[in-house]
């Protein structure tokens, strides 16, 4: 893949002695039209200059604010800025993808996004309860940490058997309200194909649901345990119930009775009929024909997804809605990130390196606001997201040295969080804080990726621009005091908050406007200093992935 | 000192005149939402119904977290010996004939003829977060959906649904979040309570994000200009969609914390003898802010009780510290709302997610405690539409059964919604096309028994 790599020639604005472009465009995307690097680029770009579309690329600070809050959740402090836009290297961005995808707030963010999707979270609307939430949570971050191939990652979550207390993967079939047949059928059709079960025909949901007609539960004698397992007999024995009544005689259930019933037989989505052979567990069967190279569906909908997480929109989209008549945007980019994420052994680090480093993942986010909406199916831009609920508070108390208390309603001891552990980490959906509330952290109900609403509201305005909370972040946080420290020279207290802040320095434009504020008066010095750091962290700059 | 309730009729002192005014005129939008509403839901409807003006435009629920024990207050049980009442043993007459209540509510036993109390509500269920879901929704907990409460309920169909435009969102609950089920459900964050957060019975109302300490209207607007110049990224992209969003939400905020609309939030603009009226106490202040938000016509207010009634233990103590707050503050609020004419066109509903067991626990840990009981509690309903001085339904001796007319969730808020002409079988909007309605008596183990005819 490396060859595909050519490094972003920073200084070729200068040395080609091109009209200075105006300074604000200069700040956010730079002045050469971007031309395609990587295969996957030629691709994108192919599509945009059937419109005419002439993209540009955004700069190494707009590039190394993205890379982090997209790669790890966590902004980049003062001297990881400092040191980045100082690097003259010309690889820069390349080697920053790589250091990142080995941090461990990576393995934090990434188990935090997959716990939205597996719905890990210890009551309401299903009681998973605190330490199998724990346990859950705990097997997620380690598989990422560890880069477990996607395709055996899956496979332990549909196959597992065991106590929810001390098998992660099992919670996956509790972590659902519906815990019929057809309900984890339509709950595994969402996680691992993207698909929306209620828009197939009803009997692709019921032969589908076969494979999972013997996942049992029982509980244990210690409280809130339960053991999810392979029963052989539960089809039957159901079967036997159901047929009772109509016989209108007392059950008898002989050999006789078994026999008739004949071997279970699934239906594959593909519309394949398995005939199950009862020694084998048939989520076994299930999980096979699911990761096998050859099925389609499987990377089709993880690739999708993690474009939609880089990207900010699905190459189909939404990302968990795939459906004949819901057609990908650019089939050939699909088709090339499904064939080399197989090729890697279903390595998920390498698929997010082969976007992260490609010419379109570069491209600046600045857009004709009239033609904005047209573009974003052909990825002409990089859309501005608000930053998620999580990342946001994590944000703000980086910035400022301080921390939120997280805390369960749920009266069991698992819900003392150490003061600073950040909310990208947190292993419980109920272990929760006013301010992931309001920003719209999901409620890990449904799976789906729309359950995360990041659309501005006037109260989380108003919590931003004046609420106590976070005001008292800004009058008493430690970081923001020793950078306020009136021993400082002022430019360089200004230059330092916004390195820590916008992870860039400020331009003369904006030092001048500073330097206005900080002598009329209106406030005295350092409450100068805390306003222009309130304002930093309301603008749109601090507030948007960008 | 409460006995002269009767004539608090007396006159308005100046400075409250004013506040009413202004918040009747923050009102019209509410009242025009209602109207908006009754049209959006009746061409909804696949029959129409026979049309009627809804009587109640809003709601103030007060929510006793925890479970409050029913047969130390409001089904008193005073023969039922020792074991079951405990030190309460004292029942008081109210101005209705033939209802008593506990002696811990003297201030209540004077407003009985505004109220009425159901004392066979049941659901059998003891579970804290399931129960108060139960109570809440009025859905079977364990279900495929995470429903959304009555209150985010109101707040799309009487709010953002019926062009409800006021600056305070449409559901605020007072002061805290409930948490532990999602109040949204699939209806998601916009429907999700605002939560003042602050203290109502403090020197100044602190609500979060509305009104900041230390910070001068001076010094706020200049913030503002400085932020709107040093917004370098957003200045450089006018008219990005995603942008514009933030800069409508940007400017709603800025209108409630410069704007006049958060003087809904200042209580000293309030008689200081009314405010002592209510209580000079969390609760007691909760109930006057509610009151003045249903003024400026907002749809549903809930109280999230300042307390937790969960008293498995040390529960004579608390009782004897919590309900006379609460008497205080819901007899006043009652006697308020009347006064001003706006106990017919506001529902005020209050109870727990269940009641106690009527037999005490002596056995240590609890050593004098009641545990969670779900077979039958009560409930107090005011106004909207509910008449007064009723009593619904009753328990057997010791308070351990529905004797009579069973009264279940989906009857207690199906009557709430029918009053605010909210069609119970309308559909709401889930994000996965799910078939989902305000109510659903066909769900596997929902129970009705019908809605409150008798006191509506």
């Amino acid at each position: 893949m490396k060859r595909f790599w050519f490094p972003i020639i920073v200084g070729w604005l200068a040395s080609n002695g091109l009209a200075a472009p105006e300074p604000k465009a200069a700040l956010f995307e730079e002045a050469r039209i971007a031309t395609p690097e990587t295969p996957l680029d030629v691709l994108i770009f192919r599509g945009l200059a059937k419109k005419n579309i002439r993209p540009t690329y955004c700069t190494d600070a707009v590039f190394l604010r993205r890379a982090y809050l997209d790669i790890i959740g966590t902004l980049p402090t003062a001297d990881e800025a400092r040191a980045f836009l100082n690097d003259p290297s010309l690889n820069k961005r390349c080697a920053l993808v790589d250091r990142l995808l080995e941090r461990d707030e990576y393995a934090d963010y990434w188990a935090m996004k997959w716990s939205d999707l597996l719905r890990v979270k210890a009551e309401f609307p299903v009681n998973l309860w605190p330490n199998a939430a724990q346990a859950y949570h705990r097997w997620i971050r380690a598989s990422i940490r560890d880069n477990k191939p996607y395709d055996r990652f899956a496979r332990e979550l549909l196959t597992s058997n065991g106590s929810n207390f001390r098998i992660g993967p099992v919670n996956f079939y509790r972590a659902m309200q519906d815990r019929s047949p057809e309900g984890i059928a339509a709950t595994v059709a969402l996680t691992f194909m993207g698909v929306r079960a209620e828009h197939w025909p009803s009997n692709t949901l019921s032969g589908m649901a076969a494979f999972f007609s013997q996942v049992s539960y029982k509980p244990t004698r210690e409280w809130k345990e339960e053991i999810v397992y392979w029963n052989p007999d539960k089809a039957l024995a159901a079967a036997l119930l159901a047929a009772a009544p109509a016989t209108n005689a007392a059950a008898q259930p002989g050999p006789a009775t078994l026999a008739q019933k004949g071997p279970l037989v699934g239906l594959l989505p593909d519309k394949t009929k398995v005939k199950l052979p009862p020694d084998r567990d048939p989520r076994e069967v299930f999980a096979d024909w699911l990761i096998s190279p050859q099925n389609p569906w499987f990377t089709q909908a993880l690739v999708n997804r993690v474009w939609f997480w880089l990207l900010g929109r699905g190459l189909i989209h939404e990302p968990d809605d795939i459906r004949p008549d819901n057609p990908p945007s650019n089939p050939a980019v699909l088709a090339l990130l499904q064939r080399e994420f197989v090729k890697s052994g279903y390595d998920i680090k390498k698929l997010y390196r082969l976007i992260l480093v490609s010419r379109t993942y570069q491209l600046s986010s600045s857009f004709p606001a009239d033609k904005i909406e047209q573009a974003a199916p052909l990825f002409a831009y990089y859309p501005l997201r608000r930053l998620d609920a999580e990342v946001l508070i994590d944000a703000i108390n980086k910035v400022t040295g301080t921390s939120d208390l997280y805390t369960s309603a749920i009266p069991e001891p698992f819900t003392f969080i150490p003061a600073n552990k950040p909310a990208i980490a947190l292993p419980d959906g109920s272990i929760t804080s006013p301010f992931l509330e309001l920003f719209g952290r999901p409620a890990r109900a449904t799976g789906l990726a729309n359950e995360r609403v990041n659309r501005p509201m006037p109260s989380q305005r108003m919590h931003l621009l004046n609420s106590s909370h976070i005001q008292r972040k800004l009058e008493s946080g430690p970081v923001l005091r020793q950078i306020l420290n009136p021993m400082r020279k002022q430019q360089e207290i200004i230059e330092e908050l916004y390195l820590t802040i916008l992870s860039r320095f400020p331009t003369s434009e904006e030092v001048t406007k500073v330097e206005a504020y900080m002598r009329s008066g209106v406030v005295n010095g350092s409450e100068a200093g805390l306003d222009l750091a309130w304002a930093l962290i309301n603008s749109d700059e601090f507030l948007y992935r960008h | 000192m409460n006995g002269k309730n009767g004539d608090s009729l007396n006159p308005v002192p100046p400075g409250s005149r004013l506040t009413r005014r202004m918040a009747l005129r923050q009102g019209l939008c509410g009242a025009a939402g209602v109207l908006l509403a009754d049209r959006f839901l009746t061409s909804a409807r696949a029959q129409p119904k026979p049309s009627v003006t809804p009587k109640a435009k809003s709601v103030i629920q007060v929510f006793l977290w925890g479970g409050m024990s029913h047969s130390d207050t409001w089904d008193p049980k005073p023969d039922a010996g020792y074991d079951y009442t405990g030190q309460f043993r004292e029942v008081i007459p109210t101005n209705v004939d033939g209802i008593r209540l506990g002696a811990l509510f003297p201030n209540l036993a004077k407003q009985a003829d505004k109220f009425s109390i159901i004392r066979s509500m049941t659901h059998r269920n003891n579970g804290h977060e399931t129960a108060a879901y139960l109570m809440q929704t009025g859905h079977m907990p364990g279900q495929r959906l995470a429903y959304p409460c009555i209150g985010a309920v109101f707040a799309l169909l009487k709010g953002y649904n019926a062009g409800y435009k006021g600056l305070i969102p449409p559901y605020v609950v007072l002061t805290q979040p409930q948490g532990r089920f999602s109040e949204a459900g699939f209806l998601g964050s916009r429907c999700k309570p605002f939560a003042t957060g602050g203290d109502p019975n403090a020197s100044r109302f602190e609500v979060e994000g509305v009104i900041a300490r230390g910070i001068t209207d001076q010094r706020q607007k200049a913030r503002r200009d400085l932020l709107q110049s040093l917004n370098t990224l957003g200045n450089a992209q006018p008219g990005q969609p995603e942008l514009v969003l933030a800069r409508d939400a940007e400017q709603q905020a800025y209108s409630l914390i410069l704007g006049e609309g958060k003087d809904v939030f200042d209580l000293s603009k309030e008689d200081t003898k009314l405010r002592d009226r209510y209580g000079r106490h969390t609760f007691g202040q909760d109930c006057l802010a509610a009151r003045r938000l249903i003024e400026a016509g907002v749809p549903y207010v809930t109280i999230n009780y300042p307390g937790g009634w969960d008293t498995h233990s040390n529960h004579f103590q608390t009782m004897n510290r919590q309900c006379p707050n609460l008497d205080q503050g819901l007899a006043t609020l009652l006697q308020d709302l009347a006064d001003r004419g706006l106990l017919e066109s506001t529902v005020v509903w209050c109870c727990g997610e269940f009641g106690r067991t009527p037999k005490v626990d002596w056995q240590p840990p609890w050593n004098g405690g009641r545990n969670h009981f779900g077979n039958v509690f009560s409930v107090l309903v005011a106004g909207g539409g509910f008449k007064g001085g009723q009593l619904v339904g009753s328990t057997d001796a010791k308070g351990e059964e529905p004797k009579d007319r069973p009264v279940y969730p989906i009857d207690l808020l199906g009557s709430i919604y029918e009053l605010a002409g909210i069609d119970t079988d309308a559909k709401l909007p889930h994000p996965e096309g799910a078939d989902a309605r305000v109510l659903d008596v066909r769900e596997a183990g929902a129970k009705t028994a019908g809605r409150l005819k008798e006191i509506m």
